[in-house]
């Protein structure tokens, strides 16, 4: 075996995808390129349309691309959907415990597995509920142990706090901080709130639209833990707001 | 020596719970506000308002009944009251021979409804995965469907004589093709989203058929089943007048048997009992249905 000492956890390299064909064809990411490295927390900013539930889900391997490659190194990739996409037949504890179901996980062990994650998502002793008996904030989650229960390395989130109020979503923000600094767990979130990815984000990757390309690359290098708040986020959400706005602009034209 | 860098396909096994604190009480009181749910009313009320419109319509139906038979249209042998009839139904379900003849018909009914579910669900798969057999025969299924199962009867008697197989063979195929329906239109509806989800978390093929597919289709299937049943009762009871089948009576022979003797109380009782069967298996119907709905938060009485 040969050593290689691999420094990204995801690989994104010249990912084109385009769907249809002749008058319908639509461009949805056009030679996408940039990588993540191992626990980095990776946002992907972009206006609505711009590729990025495309993106996703070829990383998560549901979609290929047309041309390019991803590269995950052999890693797990999770997929967290916008809509927590809860089965609505399951408990929560029973959503939960689906992906060990398919992995073959015995009962006995998924049933402490699931317990410990709801923990992790501060919602204990709630397996038993139905998700029409949570909240919007509790369904997502749910999703999101879900998510964890794939004992993914990836972790891809497709909007997840989109839907939610913004109390709600602050409070969430927290604690998905914590689990990716307590699990190291790489992170590509996406998202169109530019004030979320910069208090979220190591990076964040802006995406122009039509065709999806990687328009500008962000550093955001502000410490954690961080408030949505805080002067330094809004003074960056500033800046890339900006740009995000004369990449959308160029449409208007 | 590797170096690993990455983190390992179980790094999330010892992941502490971090400590309560701020952020945690104020998710518990958000979660608290969000989720307050009414408690339900007590089983003996749920029973009762779900019972008493029924009853109503009961006493209002008979009591037209009653005025009919009272305004003198026809005379009294030929259409008797209510009173009459529920007593000789009264009578009937003293004796052995009614209860003989109504689990003869209910055994019929179970063995061609089983049955139909069997053939129902293998075609309603084969088509709904299969795009070369769903334009073979996807169309013919809702054809078949809205045939009356009467006119199978000369066939089913040419093949096979005054029968039980007979009766068997219509029962099938007027149940059969609603339950092929129900499962083609409850697979064919499976949100894409739930497929999606079961195939990120890795369920491919017979996993994701039983995981995902089969329980969101559920619902539909359900509805097919429903309505299978109806059409497997409606067969079987015209199967039961035209093929009397030499000393095995039934609920059907029995009506007919009486409809001979011009004992118009003897029909009308037994019409009841086919009433009353189709009333309590409806009623098991609606129960399975709304338990279902009530567990995906579906029933607009749990709604918040
Ligand atoms: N299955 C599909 N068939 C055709 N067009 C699609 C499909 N999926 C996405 N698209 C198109 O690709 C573009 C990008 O979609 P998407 O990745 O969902 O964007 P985003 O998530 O950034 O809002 C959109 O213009 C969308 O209409
Ligand atoms: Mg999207």
């Amino acid at each position: 075996m040969t050593a290689v000492i691999d420094a990204s956890a995801v690989r994104i390299d010249n990912v084109s995808r385009t769907f249809g064909s002749g008058s319908h064809r639509v461009h949805a990411l056009d030679n996408v390129s940039f990588d993540a490295r191992p626990g980095e927390f990776v946002c992907l900013l972009g206006a609505s349309g711009c590729g990025k539930s495309t993106l996703l889900g070829i990383l998560a391997g549901i979609d290929q691309p047309s041309s390019g490659t991803v590269d995950v190194g052999g890693r797990r990739v999770g997929l967290m959907f916008q809509d927590s996409a809860l089965l609505p037949w399951l408990t929560a504890g029973g959503n939960v415990a689906l992906p060990m179901k398919i992995r073959g996980v015995p009962k006995a062990d998924r049933r402490s597995r699931v317990e410990e994650l709801l923990a992790l998502v501060r919602l204990a002793g709630l397996a038993d509920k139905r998700p029409h008996e949570l909240s919007g904030g509790m369904r997502q989650r749910v999703s999101l142990a879900r998510a964890f229960a794939q004992e993914v390395d990836v972790l891809c989130m497709d909007e997840p706090f989109g839907a939610l109020d913004a109390m709600t979503r602050d409070l969430l923000h927290d604690e998905l901080e914590r689990i990716w600094r307590e699990s190291g767990v790489t992170i590509l979130f996406v998202t169109h709130d530019v004030r979320e990815a910069v208090r979220l984000g190591d990076r964040i990757v802006l995406l122009s639209s039509r065709p999806g390309r990687v328009a500008e690359i962000f550093d955001v290098g502000l410490a954690r833990p961080r408030r949505i708040d805080s002067p330094d986020v809004a003074a960056l959400a500033v800046t890339v707001t900006d740009r995000l706005r004369e990449e959308v602009g160029r449409h208007g034209h | 020596m590797v170096t690993e860098t990455t983190v390992g396909p179980n790094a999330l096994h010892k992941l502490p719970v971090a400590p309560a604190g701020d952020v945690d009480i104020t998710l518990a009181g958000l979660d608290a506000l969000e989720t307050a749910v009414e408690p339900r009313p007590p089983l003996a009320l749920r029973v009762w308002s779900a019972t008493w419109p029924k009853l109503g319509a009961v006493v209002i139906f008979l009591l037209l009944w009653q005025i009919v038979v009272w305004s003198g249209w026809k005379p009294s042998y030929v259409l008797p009251g209510p009173g009459e009839a529920l007593s000789d139904l009264g009578n009937r379900i003293t004796t052995g021979n009614f209860w003989s003849a109504a689990a003869r018909t209910l055994q019929r009914a179970l063995a061609g409804y089983v049955l139909a579910i069997l053939i129902g669900a293998i075609v309603g798969l084969a088509v709904a995965r299969f795009s070369l057999i769903r334009s073979a025969v996807g169309s013919f299924i809702t054809a078949l469907q809205t045939m009356p199962s009467i006119v199978w009867f000369p066939l089913a008697i040419l093949l096979f004589k005054l029968t039980e197989s007979a009766i068997l063979f219509v029962v099938v195929l007027g149940a059969a093709p609603s339950i092929a329906n129900g499962v083609i239109s409850g697979i064919d509806y499976v949100p894409p989203l739930l497929t999606r989800l079961g195939q990120t978390m890795g369920a491919r093929g017979l996993k994701l058929y039983r995981l995902v597919v089969a329980p969101a289709a559920l619902p539909s299937v359900v509805a097919g089943l429903k309505q299978g049943w109806a059409f497997a009762w409606r067969s079987l009871m015209a199967g039961e007048l035209l093929v009397v089948v030499p000393g095995h009576p039934s609920i059907g022979s029995d009506l007919e048997d009486s409809r001979q003797l011009l004992d118009t109380v003897g029909v009308l009782a037994m019409m009841m009992t086919i009433f009353v069967i189709g009333v309590l298996v409806d009623a098991a119907f609606n129960a399975v249905d709304r338990r279902m709905r009530a567990r995906r938060g579906l029933l607009l009485t749990q709604s918040r």
